[in-house]
């Protein structure tokens, strides 16, 4: 059901239709709006009206644009695009022109002073710039980054008066057990826990707080980022090479046990699953389950107004909020679940890379090695 | 349309997958309940495994 | 996957690995070691109590041991002390008797010799004693005789009687 939703929606080809006054009410525009949603974007935009005079108003806050552009670096609040996304707005700063289309800015080429589609879409005389912008889900990163810091300093403090917290540190302890004697300790192994425990519980934390946070009506949809979720596989990718020990090494180049021949050919496949597969697979799981799951709960909410004509007014609605409820809670299941998977599996990682292989490997008669589980587990992965 | 049909194929596949570790695991408590843990752990490893494979194949599609 | 690269935003990406860095340099600074030394220590603490409190018991179980070979010494020394004590009593007791028996029998002794000497010495005097009375009668007898004829018949005549009387 996720991901056929995934395909479903995003196959559907992108219209602008904008024609009465922006409200989304029609099948086609709340995809559209369901797709913009889990893109990044530029304002933090709370909640829109029309007013009497048939006029629509955004409610929100703009942020700011820092962009690398040929012209090098420039800055302008996002609420000169005034809300547009579809290229129509054009800002001229620092002699440059910028547009937005689909939470993209755009420079356009020289010359030009309208942005050209494609049929396909694609704008023909203007190319992305490098986007430092604070954006929303920067925004998410520094609000969670802020709020870690506040709870766990705080406990930290806590523990310099007493030995056992009082208040909300009552609730972060068993949390921080938690990852590290359930998820660091078992999987890295006594002896290099220590290690590797800041960073997977930095990573838990942060994943598992951005993905509640998602749920929120914010509308937060940091860990379904592609960036955000590239970042922290590739930390765990960097960590795990950069920690690996002879063993680990010897285990990928030049696996012990195997004939000569097929040794090679083994090691492109395990350099290929150590260095692109495991990080991508990390990478895409959080991302996918993120955004499937916002996908899902939007379009179980957008039930209200698509299926308003068969079922009712209080039908569509009804069926829409028991939908999206036990979704939500599914999705409330699924942040812990995906911070827990992201953190053990680069827990699995780094412990494998750390392991250290003093058993002597057992050979069967024909000289071929009996794999142990050890070494089943890193196939397998 | 192709990679709709494609999806539909990963999305059965990883199904039947999901479907064998869960009834694997099911089985594996009901006849040691005290390795309830250690098997739930090893489960969600593997089935994240597997899901990571699926969502790569799907984005690959896509 | 042209889509997802679409939607890849390199901007974002240097900027959130710029903050992840920066977040994971200070909560390992000011959280997580602070904590996990806490912990550590108070887990440490729990151990070394909990040994502590083994190591005592072990401790309490040595001095009731101790105590009770103590108390099993102090008990078969009183009654090795008591049976001592009672034989002692008895051989004393014993020992008392045979003096006593003893004494007893020298003392019945001396006193059957004593009263044997004196039987034989009052023997000697009474022997002595009636000779000398059967002396004087018969010289009163003879005197008597000699003076007095007739009397002297008579005399003859109630000794005569009394013998014949016997």
């Amino acid at each position: 059901m996720l991901f056929a939703s995934t395909i479903a929606l995003a196959e559907t080809p992108v219209k602008d239709g904008a024609n009465d006054g922006g409200q989304i009410d029609t099948k086609t525009e709340v995809e559209e709006y369901i797709l913009h949603h889990i893109q990044d974007s530029h304002d933090f935009h709370l909640f829109s009206y029309t007013n009497d005079a048939g006029e629509r108003k955004h409610i929100g806050f703009p942020l700011p644009v820092i962009i690398w552009t040929s012209n090098g670096l420039t800055t302008f609040m996002s609420s000169e695009f005034h809300h547009d996304d579809s290229g129509q707005v054009i800002v001229e700063k620092n002699g440059l022109k910028f547009t937005k289309i689909h939470s993209k800015i755009y420079e356009l080429d020289a010359g030009a002073s309208t942005v050209a589609f494609d049929e396909d879409h694609h704008a023909t005389n203007a190319h992305k710039v490098l986007d430092f912008s604070i954006t929303k889900s920067v925004v998410g990163v520094l609000l969670i980054g802020l709020l870690m810091f506040v709870w766990f300093s705080r406990l930290a403090k806590q523990y310099k008066k007493k030995a056992i917290p009082t208040g909300f540190g009552r609730v972060l302890e068993p949390l921080v057990l938690y990852v590290r004697d359930e998820i660091a300790r078992p999987n890295i192994g006594e002896k290099h826990y220590r290690r590797f425990t800041g960073y997977l519980m930095t990573v838990f934390f942060f994943i598992w707080i951005l993905n509640l946070l998602g749920l929120t009506p914010f509308g937060f949809n940091v860990t379904g980022q592609l960036a955000v979720t590239a970042c922290l596989a590739i930390f765990t990718l960097i960590i795990y090479t950069a920690s690996g020990n002879k063993d680990y090494w010897m285990h990928i180049l030049w696996m012990p046990g195997v004939p000569i021949l097929i040794r090679p050919v083994l090691a492109l496949i395990e350099l290929a699953g150590a260095l692109i597969i495991k990080p991508f697979s990390l990478l895409v799981r959080l991302f996918a389950n993120i955004s499937a799951g916002h996908i899902v709960v939007m379009s179980l909410i957008a039930i209200m107004f698509t299926l308003k004509k068969s079922l009712g007014v209080v039908g569509a609605t009804s069926l829409s909020l028991v939908l999206s409820f036990f979704i939500t809670l599914i999705e409330v299941l699924v942040a812990f679940l995906q911070a827990y998977i992201f953190t053990m599996l680069s827990a699995l990682f780094i412990g494998m890379a750390v392991a250290e292989h003093d058993h002597d490997h057992d050979h069967d008669d024909h000289g071929h090695e009996i794999p142990d589980a050890e070494d089943v587990r890193a196939d397998f992965i | 349309m192709y990679n709709l049909i494609g999806a539909g194929l990963i999305v059965i596949g990883a199904g039947i997958g999901l479907g064998q570790i869960g009834g694997k695991a099911m089985e594996g408590i009901a006849r040691q309940p005290e390795a309830t843990g250690k098997i739930q752990t090893a489960m969600i490893i593997i089935a994240a495994l597997l899901e990571g494979l699926a969502f790569g194949a799907l984005f690959l599609g896509k | 996957m042209d889509k997802l690269l679409n939607d890849f935003s390199p901007g974002l990406f240097v900027v959130q690995t710029i903050l992840l860095l920066l977040l994971i340099f200070l909560m390992v600074k000011f959280a997580w070691k602070p904590i996990l030394n806490s912990l550590n220590e108070r887990e440490e603490g729990i151990q070394d109590a909990l040994d502590a409190a083994e190591k005592a018991k072990l401790e309490m179980q040595n001095l009731q041991a101790d105590n009770d070979k103590l108390l099993k010494e102090a008990r078969a020394e009183r009654e090795a002390m008591l049976k001592e004590a009672r034989e002692l009593k008895n051989k004393m007791i014993d020992d008392a008797k045979t003096e006593a028996q003893t004494q007893a029998n020298n003392m019945i002794a001396q006193a059957q010799a004593a009263i044997e000497s004196e039987k034989k010495s009052a023997m000697a005097e009474l022997k002595s004693h009636v000779s000398s009375l059967s002396i004087e009668i018969a010289e009163k007898v003879v005197r008597q005789e000699l003076s007095n004829k007739d009397k002297q018949f008579e005399l003859v005549e109630s000794m005569l009687g009394d013998a014949k009387l016997n």
